[in-house]
């Protein structure tokens, strides 16, 4: 039985929404909110993929607030849409059922100036206590940016441990590396860590409210540059969402080369990672030898496309550029080999890595955990196992069970040459032809942009207006899932594992703080 | 046992070294000028303390990789360090989120003795494609005074070595 059919044994959606392909907007009433989410949350075997709210009280005098989840089985999206009426901002906490909604709520909270009803969370993410004034919502469509700011007077409360023996050790936001800023706060009794909270949004750039006023063309732009590291991914899921908006479909040479691109992303990554985590023990060798292959591979991504990271190649209906020469991949795949006989072979490093770390299948679903970091503590999902050109393919996603270091260590290496598998399946498939469809004239319209990064999905939820400008962009980097998932998975483990367990993540923090 | 398994196997093996095509011979003579201006000003070493304030990572990766074995600026006297005490420069990537300005502040002032500001990527040039954002600053010069600019949306590590070199000399 489908899930419509299953939800409609509890729930009577007041409007259904089905424009389009896999996606349906579920509009329900206050009361069944909560039944419907939960409804969702266990039919699609789904964590909240997003959570986001619009603000329509020009046109509908509400906030709109629109909860996705994931179906695999059916290879849908299914949204529970609230409308919160103008003046009575509030809606009943999803978090307390469903812990995945946690960081969204508080987002919507601090974002929209919308209150939450029972939320067990009500610090902001992004907006600084120390920095930021308390009333200013910046994604309102009334909010003026502050010439000047009033004096805030917050703070932010971090969970504190208490105790014999027991202290709290603050790192950050300036780390010690060359890497983004973020504060970790330990609660350590000795060397182990007893508890760790991670306060981030050091680099938010208020993108969202950037996008909106934007054309495509320069949407697209500022959203090659959420993550650097995932600049393709991310550019890609923008294109996706709005060619569904226009119905464009990109012609098959540009979804083969998409592909390319997408798995050459992976590749530079997972390597960077694979030294990352040889550096972090304290392996520079094995950690150099890594830094030059992934700089073989970024100038490899420099003849192929003309940028290092990937930059400028998608366009709204394809890609702007055919590959301007060979994907020669065989040398660095040998070269993946010895690395891994340098890693394997040594004893001390295998120490420090196995079994440290160890992310719990169970705590990963509860926290709604995706991407890697998921399939390394056995949850088998991967959006590219539904996506072409990859379900052709016959893609099959690489998974662990033990969710320790070792195991996100041994999914980069086999998705690493899984990768260049695919690159060299899909340049076999390429069939001369167009790059490009060309852009019908704008259209109105709201659908989302799903792909699978090399960290895991990212989802771009698009609405544009009739002159085809952005009225809302809702960006998930895998990252905002994640993050929460290392604190579990450093929990009991010494400090001076903490840097191997995060680079074993190696998560985005501008991707996260948007 | 180890010992004489090591021994035999770097007999055998020779000195391993990078093939030379991959070396920029661009980066090399770069370098080479580089080294003799830190000797002569620095007394052989100028160190830099990176802080992001709100980059996306792409200006870092660039970074980090001007220390690959393929461009290996270390070499050349740069290298960087873990404190700003241990600095002699300052270099900033990103448009300066509000949240990061504190923390920038204070990472300049551990700096000891003449402190330089490096501004690496557009972003940390003049705000970049953020400036216009409620949460940005725009550009490291509203905060610091910047010796140095290094453009591009990123710049490669040949940029950030050359402009390096320009302005040590």
């Amino acid at each position: 039985m489908s899930i419509r059919e299953e939800l409609k044994k509890t729930i009577a959606p007041l409007a259904v929404n089905d424009r389009y392909p896999a996606e349906s907007y579920l509009t329900v009433k206050p009361a069944d909110f909560i039944p419907a989410c939960l409804a969702l949350h266990q039919l699609c075997a789904s964590p909240v993929m997003m959570m986001f709210a619009e603000d329509k009280r020009a046109t509908r005098s509400c906030f709109r607030l629109n909860t996705a989840f994931y179906s695999a089985a059916e290879r849908h999206w299914y949204y529970a849409c609230l409308d919160l009426p103008a003046g009575a901002e509030s809606f009943p906490s999803l978090a307390k059922e469903i812990y995945s909604a946690t960081l969204f709520e508080r987002e919507i909270r601090e974002m929209f100036g919308i209150e939450l009803v029972g939320s067990p969370d009500h610090r902001r993410l992004r907006l600084h206590d120390e920095v930021w004034p308390a009333g200013a919502f910046p994604l309102r469509k009334d909010f003026v940016p502050l010439e000047r700011l009033e004096p805030p007077t917050g703070q932010y409360e971090f969970i504190k441990g208490e105790g014999e023996g027991l202290f709290e050790l603050p790192v950050g936001p300036v780390h010690a590396g060359i890497i983004g800023p973020g504060h970790f706060h330990f609660s350590v009794a000795g060397e182990p860590i007893i508890n760790l909270e991670i306060r981030l949004g050091f680099t938010h750039r208020g993108i969202e409210k950037l996008m909106e006023g934007k054309t495509l063309a320069a949407g697209l732009e500022l959203s090659e540059r959420v993550a650097g590291d995932t600049s393709f991914a991310h550019g890609l899921a923008f294109c996706l969402a709005a060619e569904k908006i226009a119905g464009l479909t990109p012609p098959p040479r540009a979804v083969l080369l998409r592909a390319v691109y997408l798995e050459l992303e992976r590749m530079y990554n997972h390597i960077n990672d694979i030294g990352g985590i040889a550096l972090d023990v304290g392996f520079s060798f094995a950690s150099a030898f890594a830094s030059v292959l992934k700089e073989r591979l970024l100038r490899l991504n420099e003849q192929l496309s003309g940028n290092r990271y990937l930059r400028g190649i998608n366009v709204i209906g394809g890609v702007a550029q055919d590959l301007a020469g060979p994907v020669t991949l065989n040398p660095l795949l040998s070269d993946l080999n010895e690395l891994e006989k340098i890693l394997f072979n040594s004893a001390s490093f295998i120490d420090r890595i196995d079994s440290t770390g160890i992310l719990r299948q169970k705590t990963a679903e509860d926290l709604g955990v995706l991407g890697l970091a998921g399939r390394a503590s056995g949850l088998a999902r991967d959006l590219r196992t539904d996506l072409e050109p990859y379900s052709s393919a016959g893609f099959r996603p690489i998974v662990c069970t033990s969710g320790d270091c070792l195991a996100r260590l041994n999914i980069r290496l086999q998705e690493f040459r899984q990768s260049s598998e695919l690159i060299g399946r899909f340049i076999r498939q390429l069939q001369p032809g167009e790059l490009t469809v060309n852009a019908p004239a704008p259209v109105a319209g709201y659908s989302l942009g799903a792909i699978e990064g090399w960290r895991g999905p990212v989802l771009y939820w698009l609405k544009l207006n009739e002159q085809g400008t952005i009225e809302r962009c809702k960006i998930v980097d895998p990252s905002f899932h994640n993050w929460e998932a290392l604190a579990y998975a450093a929990q009991g483990e010494i400090i001076p594992d903490f840097p191997l367990c995060n680079k074993s993540f190696d998560l985005s923090y501008s991707g996260n703080d948007l | 046992m180890a010992i004489l398994k090591i021994i035999k196997n770097s007999l055998l093996k020779g000195i391993v070294d990078l093939p030379r095509r991959e070396l920029l011979p661009e980066a090399e003579q770069l370098g080479k000028e580089l080294k003799q201006v830190i000797d002569r000003q620095f007394h052989g070493s100028f160190q830099l303390r990176q802080v992001s304030a709100g980059s996306c990572g792409a200006c870092e990766s660039e970074v980090q990789a001007t220390i690959n074995p393929l461009y290996d600026l270390q070499r050349f006297g740069v290298d960087f360090v873990a404190s700003p005490k241990h600095a002699d420069a300052l270099l900033v990537t990103g448009p300066i989120s509000r949240n990061m300005l504190l923390a920038l502040q204070k990472t300049y002032e551990a700096l000891p003795g003449k402190k330089f500001v490096i501004a690496v990527g557009d972003c940390a040039v003049n705000g970049g494609l953020f400036k216009d954002s409620y949460y940005t600053l725009g550009g490291v010069d509203q905060v610091l005074t910047v010796d140095l600019h290094i453009p591009g949306c990123p710049p490669s590590p040949t940029t950030i070595i050359k402009t390096l070199l320009g302005f040590l000399k």
